[in-house]
């Protein structure tokens, strides 16, 4: 199981908790999808409800590793400080690092990113960073102190799956020690399989199950799709060839 | 004294960011906080002095992805 600066998570899901339909929805989709680590964000306090308040207790029930993020950050200093709020609220010194570069594909800064990684690893942080695929950024960013990746799969929210395959086994190939998450862009189970089939450590999924028609069922399916994908990978599978080859021996037919 | 809080413009008689989080009834609440992009950790709001024109963020756990 995946190890993230040495703490082992018995999963290799990490689930957001965002945009269900209901509290008892998201418990039930936590507890089925077996999700060992929950993202959670900081936002303004609105009113006096104490609806924080009422969000932590309910996390806090879920029994998982927190993991709290930058979400909508645009510049260096937005990161950093929310990154600081984040710790004191949540009692982690995890953050998963957004730096976002553009409005329409919520693209990571990467230049953003990789100084916000050091200077955040500098003040005791253990960063996740949401990067892309880029080889380049990757390298800068474990040179600033990461010891995790987490490049998307296709942008946030699109479940458009895998967009970059070669991309991501390159990826894998250069950091075979590093844990390495797909964050982002999943849409359905055989795009989380196929991630694990190249040896990606874990995936991090939010949208493609709160917005499921069952979430729950859908988180489900989701926990499956990584075990049998896992066993895939390990398993060391055949090389795929072009031309056919009978699985049925051939000695021995009749009428030949 | 004006300031603007968590993106709102607003008048207030607080001193210090303790003073504000009172006058707000967040005393006891699970809040972080931030003047003008600047972190402020717990422990350091009951010396921290506000100022006219002061941008303060009070930010609580959300769900997020």
């Amino acid at each position: 199981m995946p190890t993230y600066y040495d703490t082992e998570v018995a999963s290799r899901l990490m689930l957001g908790t965002a945009q269900y339909p209901s509290p008892a929805i998201l418990a039930e989709a936590f507890r089925r999808s077996g999700a060992g680590i929950a993202t959670v964000s900081v936002r303004r306090e609105a009113g006096s409800e104490r609806a924080g308040q009422a969000f932590w207790d309910l996390i806090r029930d879920l029994g998982v590793h927190v993991l709290p993020n930058t979400a909508g950050c645009h510049s260096v200093r937005e990161a950093v400080t929310t990154a600081q709020m984040a710790r004191e609220l949540f009692g982690t010194d995890w953050i998963k690092l957004e730096v976002i570069g553009h409005a329409d594909t919520l693209q990571p800064d990467p230049f953003g990113l990789v100084e916000a990684a050091r200077i955040l690893t500098d003040e005791g942080f253990k960063v996740f960073p949401y990067c892309t695929e880029d080889l380049v950024i990757c390298e800068k960013l474990v040179e600033a102190g990461c010891r995790v990746l987490m490049p998307w799969g296709a942008p946030i929210g699109t479940g458009l799956g895998l967009n970059n395959i070669y991309g991501l086994r390159t990826l894998r190939a250069h950091f075979p020690d590093l844990p390495l998450v797909v964050d982002a862009g999943l849409g359905v189970p055989s795009q989380a399989a196929h991630a694990m089939e190249l040896g990606y450590d874990a995936v991090l999924l939010n949208t493609a199950v709160a917005k499921a028609g069952d979430p729950a069922a859908m988180a489900d399916g989701f926990a499956r799709a990584l075990v049998a994908g896992r066993m895939g990978f390990e398993a060391d599978p055949m090389m795929p060839r072009d031309m056919a080859a009978p699985s049925t021996p051939v000695l021995g037919q009749a009428f030949s | 004294m004006n300031i603007t809080l968590n993106g709102t413009s607003q008048q207030t008689g607080a001193e210090t960011l303790a003073d504000l989080l009172n006058e707000m009834g967040y005393a006891d609440a699970r809040v972080a906080t931030a003047v003008n992009e600047e972190f402020v950790p717990a422990a350091s709001r009951t010396e921290h002095r506000l100022n006219d024109g002061d941008r303060v963020e009070i930010v609580t756990p959300r769900q997020g992805g």
